[in-house]
């Protein structure tokens, strides 16, 4: 299928060095299967919504759960790249998903951006998390001008909370008509309550569906109303769907059940004749020659073991095919062109702590790579910038900073993929979240921090010795040892994979051996918006 | 000696493109003639050249001798073959055509004539001495006579159009009390088939077998015989499944009943292909078989491939050779094996045998050893309302009887007919039936039988699961055009819940729900009405899918129409309506609606608004196919309208009367 560039020289197939029978390669997996369970553990908790007690309530009422409404409303047999599913997990005051379901997934053939709140969890009310992550969603949408399909059924801000919402919540109506401005519309189906500051979900809306007997859209319920003027009223009245749709003008389209709000949500996505911006040339798409399975047996579970992120690249890429650039030079940062579900990418991977070299390679990569809107992987597995009096005075800093020049100021689609550590400044300089790639998710393997636990436990032993001797006082070993371990705990602990994903400083945790479908699909959805490389970058210090 | 080089087919179907096979065979130029409602049809697509003789209705087309004479002239056809039914033994016919000095491939129009008329038929066999059911078949035709003369006789006795054959117009009267009303409908059936209400009556004889003999005459004089056919299976007086040779014949029946057929051939100087019908008894005290003359049927059979196949003779070559005034091929006939032949039909067996018709889309049967097809329809052909509704003709030779009917019902299960409901199962039940392999046939054989060859219902398992995998993967080759088409199909980072396909069977709904397994595409977890399978799927062609269920590997063709999947797996057709995924709020059939169970044309509307009707009064008939339905009352009650009126042409599922 499709047809290769005029006799283009293929890339070489990378060769596979990893010895599955190993003892590291049988001891990895196992460590990783079992963080896939604890994940899986975390995921079937955000399915049952606000468990079996609030969810049976709901569906006798005849309504659909919010993953139901987004399957039904996906083409059949679509994918759906669902983002932030653990957003909240074990968080104070957040559920696990937060109230609100999101993703990625095909509507009417078109790639959307699905969100639907959770109404079975205390009525589908906004946390500060759900907040945190709706905007996520949001963002996702602009960024990569992409349709969204909201399926309203919210109580609104949690009244306990507001005064972690009620400000910052406001830049969610401002979105909502700021990518209406950029073409970019929304489709907002309401199936229940939408009320208050949440009626501006649809009123900021290009399409509004409202289904009849179910939604309930004002900006003060009869209670309210009464208190404020006497009147009396009745929620069909002040803000039925058939009001709304016969009266107000609030609703486009009045549904006469949910199934039906849903088809008329695809047949609107279905007139939009969306057309993606970004078009890659057509090419053969070969699956990589190496099991994806290997995965879990060569991504680390120790983050001080390093790895070749080769054996990655050559599990994830079409045909295994790498073209590596300056293979030689800055070995740290493996960096080198391929193809992933037959769009062109840029790979820049770590194999080993950041040194000048390899941070002026990663930034020259990065150019090239805007030259040609070539979009970029990261494939991140740092423990940061390499330190030392030699690497200062080599200029660590101005080539560290070269490449956070060059992160933060191309323009081509990144994607960025934790396979292991992310400490310090390499988190940064290999796009990570603040610099705002398209997409970023995890392994179960990844670990996020400033710096580590132990050594972050040795910098305060240092620091507390040099205190008592300046002070001339005897050091409390006991008290001092307390500390450490008090430090390398809450260090481990906030390090760890699900205490990020629970943050939402990525999109998701992912099984390793999906890697290759999730950044296709990342890509794919990329490709909605033009994917044009950055003429101008900050000034380089040479 | 005339010499034949273009010859026009004045038929149409199957028979239609068999007599052209031959006609190619002998180097001969086929003229087609056909209906608006036949313009697609293979049988014209096929033929050299094809003239337009009319409308549908076959009383302005098919049976239009002036056009088709006229379309044989225009196209310089030498020759005219009528084939069955329609005008091959219609005397004027034969005669029209060789007054225009062209040849008709059958025998004299003086020889139909008197053939045609069964009471002259009669008297002229009974004077060469061959046995007949005793009956009547007097001139005077006024019901009291009619009823007089079935007395006599005895009851049960049957009642036949004296112009007709293959089964119009005959009535089985039991009591004397039911003639009147029995020979009204009889003379009405006739008077509409063969324009000729007379009507004979015959001694009805019970569980009788139906046996014919193949003779053809050349214009030397010579006649010979091409041994027996067996057309004991019928329904409502239609062969359904007939063989050759027959089961219940030893030799030296077998040479007396033929020789009988040849006295026959003889007294009438019979020249071209007929068949000598008889009535054969149950074997007598003596364990003798007795026979009676039924008839002579002066034209080519539906089920002349049997004898074909057992003989090696084409009866289509002889016939035309016959014309040109050739004679027979061959000196002492030989038969050898044993040929059963199956008659598809448009109908549904479980609904009286109601003609049914449609689109054909897909039709395929793929070649296997000694399986003869003879199609009139292929896939895409529209099966009508206006003709008979046999599709095609499947014959199974073999070395004998047991592997003739192996292969032919081989055959039946492999064959793909989706579209249209067929007799396909029913066929198979009785072909399978152990009275039918034991060879204990009679005419009544499906009446009898009915409660055991009602086919068992299909294994909706197998079809479900191969509807929903080909589903799939007609959805996976669509999105392999899309934007990611490597991508698996249905990829979830968070599995949640499994795609789901909602059908209607019947009146149930059966879910099947459905995981890939992106990890090794091409597998998948499929749960049908509670139980979880492994399935793979191993190719996928559009309609053929080979799918492994639990270690199991198997194929079906699958095609859809709409929401409607047809399934043909492990020998077994399955209609599947897959539920909408958002069902619409459509405006459903009014209560007490009385809807037209087929298309067709209303012959009588028995009331008006306003009157009280009991349940079970008939309110409409309909005639289609050439057959009479009637509506009746669901429930007692008042008529709140009546949308139809006389000589209305209604579809399908037309709502005719309202009862309240």
């Amino acid at each position: 299928m499709g047809t290769e560039h005029v006799d283009a020289q293929p890339y070489p197939v990378l060769p596979s060095r990893f010895d599955p029978r190993s003892e590291g390669f049988s001891k990895n997996r196992a460590a990783a299967l079992e963080a896939l369970a604890e994940i899986q553990a975390g995921l079937e908790k955000a399915n049952a919504g606000g468990g079996p007690k609030y969810t049976e309530r709901h569906l006798k009422r005849g309504k659909l759960l919010p993953r139901q409404r987004i399957e039904a409303l996906l083409d059949r047999d679509s994918p759906f790249l669902e983002v932030g599913a653990l957003a909240g997990h074990g968080m104070s005051g957040e559920t696990t998903g937060c109230a609100v379901v999101g993703g990625v997934g095909r509507i009417s053939g078109v790639e959307c951006v699905l969100v639907a709140s959770e109404a079975t969890i205390k009525g589908g009310a906004i946390t500060p998390m759900s907040m945190v992550k709706s905007a996520r969603l949001a963002e996702i949408a602009d960024q990569n001008r992409m349709v969204a399909v909201s399926c309203i059924e919210s109580a609104g801000a949690d009244l306990p909370n507001q005064d972690k919402i009620f400000v910052h919540g406001g830049a969610g109506f401002r979105d909502l008509t700021r990518r209406s401005e950029k073409r970019i519309p929304t489709v907002c189906l309401v199936f229940g309550s939408s009320t208050a500051g949440g009626a501006y979900l649809p009123g900021m809306s290009d399409y509004v569906v409202m289904v009849r007997e179910q939604a309930q859209v004002y900006l003060a319920g009869p209670p309210l109303v009464k208190m404020a003027t006497g009147e009396e009223t009745d929620h069909e009245s002040l803000g039925g769907a058939e009001m709304h749709a016969s009266i107000s003008g609030v609703s486009d389209y009045l549904a006469e059940d949910e199934l039906d709000a849903i088809r008329i949500g695809r047949e609107i996505v279905a007139h939009l004749d969306w057309r993606k911006h970004g078009q890659p040339l057509p090419r053969r798409i070969d699956a990589p020659k190496h099991d994806a399975e290997d995965l879990l047996g060569i991504a680390s579970m120790d983050i001080r073991v390093p790895y070749d992120p080769r054996e990655v690249i050559a599990r994830i890429v079409d045909g295994s095919r790498f073209s590596e650039f300056k293979p030689q030079y800055g070995r740290t940062l493996v960096c080198g062109w391929a193809h992933l579900h037959g769009f062109p990418v840029g790979i820049l991977a770590n194999h080993g702590t950041l040194f000048s070299e390899s941070a002026n390679k990663g930034a020259q990569f990065i150019q090239l790579c805007n030259q040609q809107h070539i979009p970029l992987l990261f494939l991140q597995n740092t423990t940061g910038f390499m330190v030392g009096q030699k690497y200062e005075q080599e200029g660590i800093i101005k080539n560290g900073a070269k490449l956070i020049n060059a992160v933060s100021n191309s323009t081509v689609p990144a994607i960025t993929i934790m396979t292991g550590a992310s400490y310090g400044a390499g988190n940064y300089a290999m796009m990570g979240r603040s610099y705002q790639p398209r997409f970023l998710f995890t392994w179960p393997n990844h670990r996020i921090a400033v710096m580590g636990g132990k050594q972050l436990a040795g910098v305060l032993d240092i620091i507390q010795r040099g205190a008592a001797r300046k002070r001339g006082i005897e050091v409390d070993e006991q008290k001092l040892a307390v500390m450490k371990a008090m430090t390398e705990q809450a260090i481990e602990k906030q390090s760890h994979a699900l205490y990020a994903t629970a943050r939402l400083w990525d999109d998701g945790i992912i099984d390793p051996r999906d890697t290759r479908t999730v950044i296709g699909l990342c890509l794919s959805a990329a490709y909605n918006a033009p994917v044009e490389g950055s003429t101008s970058w900050g000034v380089f210090r040479h | 000696m005339t010499t034949i080089t273009k010859l026009l087919i004045a038929n149409r179907g199957e028979i239609a493109r068999r007599i052209a096979r031959t006609c190619r065979s002998l180097g001969i130029e086929v003229v087609a003639v056909y209906s608006d409602a036949d313009r697609d049809a293979p049988f014209v697509s096929e033929a050299d050249e094809a003239v337009r003789i009319g409308p549908a209705p076959s009383s302005e087309s098919y049976l239009r001798i002036d056009a088709i004479v006229d379309a044989a002239k225009r196209t310089g056809a030498q020759a005219i073959h009528p084939g069955y039914g329609f005008l091959a033994e219609n005397a004027a016919f034969a005669r029209a055509v060789t007054e225009a000095g062209l040849v008709f491939v059958g025998p004299s129009a003086e020889c139909i004539d008197a053939m045609g008329s069964k009471k002259e038929a009669k008297a002229r066999v009974q004077a060469a001495g061959v046995p007949v059911v005793p009956g009547y078949d007097g001139a005077s035709q006024d019901p009291a006579t009619l009823a007089e003369e079935a007395a006599r006789i005895g009851f049960p006795v049957l009642l036949k159009a004296s112009a007709g054959g293959g089964g119009k117009g005959m009535k089985r009267v039991d009591r004397a009390e039911d003639v009147p009303a029995a020979i009204e409908s009889a003379k009405r059936e006739a008077k509409n088939a063969f324009g000729d209400d007379t009507l004979l009556i015959e001694k009805y004889i019970d569980r009788p077998r139906h046996i014919e003999v193949q003779i053809l005459g050349d214009s030397t004089g010579r006649v010979a015989h091409l041994f027996e056919r067996e057309c004991s299976i019928q329904r409502r007086h239609q062969k359904v499944l007939e063989e050759a040779p027959s089961p219940a014949l030893d030799e030296a029946v077998r040479s007396e009943i033929c020789e009988a057929a040849l006295e026959v051939a003889r007294a009438i100087g019979y020249v071209n292909a007929g068949t000598v019908e008889f009535i054969a008894g149950q074997p007598d005290a003596a364990g003798k078989l007795p026979f009676y003359f039924l008839e002579v049927n002066t034209r080519l059979q539906v089920e002349h491939p049997v004898t074909e196949e057992i003989t090696g003779v084409d009866l289509v070559r002889e016939q035309i050779r016959i014309a040109e005034g050739h004679p027979l091929s061959f000196d002492t006939p030989v038969r050898r094996g044993a040929a059963v032949e199956a008659r598809l039909y448009a109908e549904d067996p479980d609904d009286g045998y109601l003609p049914q018709s449609g689109d054909l889309i897909r039709w395929v049967l793929s070649p296997s050893e000694g399986v003869r097809v003879d199609a009139g329809v292929e896939s895409g052909s529209h099966v009508g309302i206006h003709y008979d509704p046999m599709l095609a003709k499947i014959i199974a030779f073999g070395a004998d009887r047991e592997e003739a009917r192996r292969r032919l019902c081989s055959a039946l299960r492999r064959l793909c007919a989706f579209g249209v409901r067929t007799n396909r199962a029913h066929l198979l039940r009785v072909l399978e039936h152990p009275s039918y392999i034991a060879g204990d046939l009679h005419t009544h054989f499906l009446t009898e039988h009915a409660s055991t060859l009602v086919p068992a219902p299909p294994d909706l398992e197998r079809a479900l699961i191969a509807a929903t995998l080909a589903g799939h993967e007609r959805r996976a080759e669509i999105a392999r055009g899309g934007p990611l088409p490597a991508v698996p199909s249905g990829f979830r980072n968070n599995a949640w819940a499994r795609q789901e396909v909602r059908y209607a069977v019947g009146d149930e709904e059966l879910v099947v729900r459905y995981a890939h397994q992106h990890r090794t595409p091409g597998h998948f977890r499929i749960e049908v009405d509670g139980t979880d399978h492994d399935a793979e799927v191993r190719s996928f062609d559009g309609d053929e899918i080979r799918f492994v269920v639990d270690g199991l590997t198997q194929r079906a063709s699958v095609v859809v129409v709409g929401r409607t999947h047809h399934v043909l797996v492990g020998g077994e057709h399955s209609v599947l309506v897959e539920a909408p995924r958002y069902p619409s709020l459509e405006v459903e059939t009014p209560a007490g609606a009385c809807v037209a169970p087929m298309p067709g044309k209303v012959v009588t509307v028995d009331v008006e608004v306003g009157a009280e009707v009991t349940e079970g009064q008939r309110l409409v008939v309909m005639e289609a196919m050439k057959m009479e339905h009637t509506v009746l009352a669901p429930t007692a009650g008042t008529v709140q309208a009546v949308h139809v009126s006389v000589g209305d042409q209604v579809d399908a599922a037309q709502v005719l009367v309202v009862v309240e």
